[in-house]
């Protein structure tokens, strides 16, 4: 398949995408495509667009120049309800003020398909159930969701996102506030649901994170897009040393017969 | 559209529909009990609320009244005792029973609405500034003798006003939101409080001031089908338009930047709910004055029972608002010789009771 075919068949296609807050642009122009069933992680130093991108195309903030489209369609001229419909943001995770049930939660990602009556119909509790099954966490869903650990609520979220049945599920640092194991838990259902067809937009700032469960990376800075490739081609020592001012290695470890497993590593020795 | 396609593994699907969906979980239904209890309790209390009073109308008199109100206004036009009876229910208990609860459940379902729209568990019409708002609006209506629609009118941009100035103000000051916001409401209120203060000062102390003082206490006493009927229709449109924004309530409550990404349009819904909430506000205050304490222990008492879900919540609140605002203002007119105005009985009662659910509901939040 010829690049230009891939474009056409592309799931995402942003092209020369400017933004920013007021009149300030934060992000000068970027080009990139995302593919159906495809894991694509984007890194940069604090600071570089990359979060401020995301929410452009998401429609929470307003393109400067450039567009985006989804399945085939021009975002612009779409409303909430239906931008809902292609893209689901799952945010980090922060408790509401009120005490929300597990399965309320995950029902709010069925929004962009409820009727002015606010009738939830019975497809919208078997979706909602499903994305909770899918995840593992149907025990869940009578809990109290802020009450839930971290972990917890973070696979809630995700669930209230494959709730809102989206082209593309995008996140924005979404173990952040994770310990170590939840991390890598919420990290692994990430990849299964790609594995399973999905589609996957995250921002992270661990470049472990990309390797772990990317297909391919995205590197900013200072507002525009400096690498695009698979993890393997785009994490190397020049480039993270560059990106983030920092001393790194990349190694290669074997975790298992056969299998091989890349980290990025931060030096301590200044030498 | 085939970009869906794919979402459903049929392996999930299948365990999906072996594992039975738990129905009370996902929405489906308030228990039949709590309905029935919520709907009951009304009943009771609209039914005991007409029966009693200076002047007692027996269960049997009450029906005969009422057939005989629509079905034989001959009688009632020639037999005293019939006339008696017929205008004890329809010019004073029906207006009064109605606004009780059509206040009682205004009030409710504003306090949860901004509640929700403002994620901030601390609000109410009172702490927003809407109450003191519509009460200085209110008072000028009354100042310069106005008719009843005016004066509702002079409420509802008086808390319109008040809320807005609430809003900027913490906008402005860049505080912690939930605080800073319940800041604002304490600012404006005192500011607004001291504008009624200027009004009562001008105002004629042999008729206006004594009015416009016992009207701020907060009483039915006086209130007539005059009053009814200018009020309906601000109520209803009021309650209609928070009943069908309450799955948004529900998204506005995580925030907006994930209510958008969720598919609301929170600018629109924003300003519909404030419109609707101070509207409930206003037109309560033109009525009966400040009954306070209604906006925030109700919602609260509410969310204890049936949970947070504003597709519940909300009319249970309203349900839960008209009784407790029923059963304080039968309270309020046959406790004692002289009737005590219902704004001094509900800061009583809500203030205890407010603690009491407050430290209920903490327990599932943090």
């Amino acid at each position: 398949m010829g690049a230009q075919d891939a474009a056409r068949h592309a799931l995402l296609e942003v092209s020369g995408l400017r933004t920013g807050y007021h009149r300030k642009q934060v992000v000068h122009g970027i080009d990139f495509t995302l593919q159906r069933g495809e894991f694509v992680c984007v890194i940069g130093a604090n600071g570089c667009g990359k979060t401020t991108a995301l929410k452009a195309m998401l429609g929470l903030l307003r393109l400067f120049g450039g567009s985006v489209r989804v399945a085939g369609r021009e975002t612009a001229s779409m409303a909430e309800r239906e931008l809902a419909r292609h893209f689901a943001y799952i945010p980090q995770v922060h408790a509401p003020p009120f005490p929300f049930s597990v399965a309320d939660v995950v029902l709010l990602g069925r929004t962009p398909y409820i009727n002015r009556l606010a009738t939830v119909s019975q497809r919208d509790r078997e979706v909602a159930w499903e994305a909770l099954c899918l995840l593992n966490i149907e025990q869940l869903a009578e809990r109290t969701y802020t009450r839930l650990s971290g972990g917890q609520q973070q696979l809630v979220l995700i669930a209230r996102a494959l709730a809102q049945q989206p082209d593309v599920l995008v996140m924005d640092e979404p173990t952040a506030s994770l310990d170590f194991g939840n991390q890598q838990t919420v990290l692994s259902r990430m990849r299964g649901l790609v594995d399973a067809g999905r589609s996957v937009l995250m921002v992270t700032h661990d470049p472990g994170h990309a390797f772990y469960c990317a297909d391919r990376v995205l590197v900013m800075r200072e507002g525009r897009l400096v690498a695009d490739g698979t993890p393997r081609e785009v994490i190397t020592t020049e480039c993270m040393e560059a990106l983030y001012g920092t001393r790194v290695a990349v190694v290669e470890v074997d975790v298992a017969e056969g299998v091989r497993q890349s980290a990025c590593l931060p030096l301590r020795c200044e030498s | 559209m085939p970009a869906r396609a794919g979402f459903r593994e049929d392996a999930v699907s299948k365990r999906a529909k072996e594992l039975v969906t738990p129905d009370v979980a996902f929405g489906k239904k308030v228990p039949t009990l709590v309905k029935l209890v919520l709907a009951g309790s009304l009943a009771a209390v609209v039914l005991a609320s007409f029966a009693l009073g200076r002047f007692a109308v027996a269960p049997a008199d009450l029906l005969g009244g009422v057939y005989n109100h629509f079905f034989n206004p001959e009688l009632v036009g020639s037999d005293l005792a019939a006339r008696k009876i017929d205008s004890v229910i329809f010019e004073i208990r029906v207006p009064r029973i109605l606004l009780v609860i059509l206040v009682g459940a205004g009030l409710a379902v504003a306090g949860a609405s901004y509640q929700g729209m403002f994620k901030n568990p601390l609000v109410s019409p009172d702490l927003l500034g809407a109450s003191a708002g519509a009460s200085l609006g209110a008072c000028l209506g009354l100042l310069f003798d106005q008719p009843v629609w005016a004066v509702q009118l002079c409420a509802f941009f008086g808390g319109i006003v008040a809320v807005s100035a609430a809003v900027g103000l913490t906008r402005a000051v860049r505080y912690d939101p939930i605080l800073g916001l319940v800041l604002g409401g304490i600012l404006v209120s005192t500011l607004f409080q001291s504008g009624m203060s200027l009004v009562k000062l001008v105002a004629d102390a042999s008729d206006k001031l004594p009015l416009i003082t016992f009207w701020l206490m907060g009483s039915f006493a006086s209130v007539n089908n005059d009053d009814l009927l200018w009020s309906l229709v601000p109520f209803v449109v009021g309650f209609a338009l928070l009943l069908l924004q309450r799955w948004q309530l529900n998204v506005l409550s995580f925030g907006d930047e994930e209510a958008r990404a969720l598919g609301v349009n929170t600018r629109r819904v924003r300003l519909l709910v404030i419109t609707a909430s101070t509207l409930l506000t206003s037109v309560s205050v033109a009525v009966a004055g400040i009954v306070g304490w209604i906006g925030l222990v109700i919602p609260h008492l509410a969310r204890a029972v049936v949970g947070p879900n504003y597709r519940v919540l909300l009319p249970t609140s309203l349900f839960v608002g008209a009784s407790y605002l029923l059963v304080v203002d039968n309270i309020a007119r046959l406790a004692t010789a002289v009737e005590i105005p219902i704004g001094i009985l509900t800061a009583l009662l809500g203030v205890p009771f407010f603690v009491f659910i407050f430290r209920q509901n903490m327990r599932g939040w943090r």
